[in-house]
């Protein structure tokens, strides 16, 4: 399969790479191309040209610094799965990357490129939406930070704007007491996620004392689960207490649901549960 | 469309080449100098027939462009043994352990098994299984494939013993 043409700009800066977004108008950035390229393969875009963010190095690496982390957008989905600050600090997102496709494709992917593009099958923006991660972006009018829960807006939609760049995801370090766990139904062909669940609990002498989960792959924009984290709140974590609570997620899920020849919308929501209390039991035992 | 040089060391060999900026890295490859080990499988990302090395790392060459791999280094299954022809310990082993059929998605096999042993030399059963998942085989079942990877990693240790 051929993709329709297009020219092709490689960009020696975020400054230079975004006054080339700019001075075409129409253009696409490029990262690892692993979402990019099939598109084009498959002719549901054409866009006049590809701006190559590919090689800045300033926009790769994982920097801790205090209570934070800061993951350059070009951070390979290979390089946070196999990165001990990041298996330390946020492990539910070192997990989910390294359940995305294949080792070729956790190569090539990258970090920016996963959450600009907003596949709903996505693995990371659920993981990113529990954990409360923020996105630095530089555009035209300077740069901005946008919390998850504004920046994914509808299936494979953002924040970002005509000449916005991401430049990095920022999230909180997890805090003492805090386990956290991502797990999921993986496509048996994609291994994309049909149902993906990221739950942080932070437990104390027992009990949870705080709770957030988000659920992904079955909705447009991955949700957090209010009535299953409320019903957390203060509790036991006790197997029974967490698949009554996994139970709840049925009042989050709203009417909204995606549904595929692979598994209806029916069936998605009929196992959502069991995700969910999956996901509550491997955070809880890692708290 | 105005097309852009590109300088890509395959097996070695240093090309130079004005492609258009939506040539896949596998046409480029395949292309290039009569080096059609690389395959085209489905052509959409799923089977890893056209897994080859890019600078040491795989990459599914359907899924990238050839002005991405400017500069880089490219291995492909031809340019594996070594010089001399003396094969691999991964090629040895396909072949002892019956790792193959057909043969098609061997190229792309031994590339993903490549990338297993990079990353862990000493792999079980379940991470070699977890290694393969972006490559399919219409023929072997698998099982063999995976105690070739395993053969593989056991020669590769020895020989660094
Ligand atoms: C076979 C296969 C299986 C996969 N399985 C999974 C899976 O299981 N789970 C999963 O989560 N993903 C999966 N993916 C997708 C993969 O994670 C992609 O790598 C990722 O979605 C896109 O990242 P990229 O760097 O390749 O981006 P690209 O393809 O280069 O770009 C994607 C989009 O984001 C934009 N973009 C890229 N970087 C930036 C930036 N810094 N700022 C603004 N916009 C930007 C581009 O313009 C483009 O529109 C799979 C892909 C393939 C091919
Ligand atoms: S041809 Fe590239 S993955 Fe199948
Ligand atoms: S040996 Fe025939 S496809 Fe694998």
């Amino acid at each position: 399969m051929f993709a329709p043409q297009f020219g092709y700009h490689r960009a020696s800066s975020v400054a230079e790479a975004g006054e080339l977004l700019r001075s075409n108008p129409g253009a696409k950035l490029l990262a690892g191309g692993h979402s990019l390229i099939p598109v084009l393969k498959l002719r549901l875009a054409a866009p006049p040209a590809l701006i190559d963010i590919g090689r800045l190095a300033e926009l790769r690496g994982i920097a801790v610094d205090g209570g934070s982390l800061r993951l350059g957008a070009l951070t390979t989905h290979a390089e946070l799965a196999a990165s001990p600050e990041l298996q330390r600090h946020a492990p539910a997102l070192a997990q989910a990357a390294s359940v995305i496709g294949d080792p070729a494709v956790r190569n090539r992917g990258t970090i920016g490129g996963n959450v600009a593009h907003a596949d709903p099958a996505s693995d990371l923006p659920t993981v990113l939406v529990a954990l409360g991660a923020a996105f630095e972006i530089a555009g035209a009018g300077g740069e901005r930070t946008v919390p998850a829960a504004e920046f994914f807006q509808g299936m494979m939609a953002t924040a970002l704007g005509d000449g916005d760049l991401l430049t990095a995801v920022v999230l909180p370090a997890r805090p003492p007491g805090q386990g956290q766990a991502y797990v999921k139904f993986a496509h048996p062909a994609s291994r994309y996620a049909v149902i993906g669940v990221a739950a942080a609990l932070t437990v104390s002498d027992g009990a949870c004392t705080a709770a957030a989960v988000a659920v992904g792959g079955l909705v447009p924009v991955p949700l957090r689960a209010p009535s299953v984290e409320g019903a957390l709140a203060g509790g036991p974590v006790a197997a029974d207490a967490l698949a009554a609570a996994a139970d709840r997620v049925a009042a989050d899920l709203g009417d909204d649901l995606i549904g595929d020849v692979f598994a209806s919308a029916e069936y998605r929501r009929a196992v959502a549960a069991v995700w969910v209390r999956r996901a509550l039991e491997a955070a809880a035992q890692a708290a | 469309m105005v097309k852009v040089p590109v300088a890509v060391r395959v097996n070695g060999r240093l090309y130079e080449r004005e492609v258009e900026p939506r040539l896949l890295l596998v046409h480029f490859l395949r292309d290039l100098d009569g080096l059609t080990g690389t395959k085209v499988g489905c052509d959409t990302s799923q089977c890893g027939s056209c897994t080859v090395l890019l600078d040491g790392m795989t990459v599914k060459s359907c899924t990238c462009l050839a002005v991405q791999a400017d500069g880089a280094a490219i291995t492909t299954i031809e340019g594996l043994a070594a010089e001399n022809g003396a094969l691999h310990p991964l090629q040895e082993a396909f072949w002892n352990q019956h790792g193959l059929q057909c043969g098609f998605c061997t190229p792309g096999m031994i590339f993903a098994a490549h990338e297993i042993l990079r990353t862990s030399p000493d792999p079980s059963d379940e991470e070699i299984r977890h290694g393969l998942e972006g490559n399919l085989c219409r023929c072997t079942g698998y099982q063999n494939i995976v105690r070739s990877v395993r053969a593989a990693a056991d020669a590769m240790q020895e020989g660094e013993g």
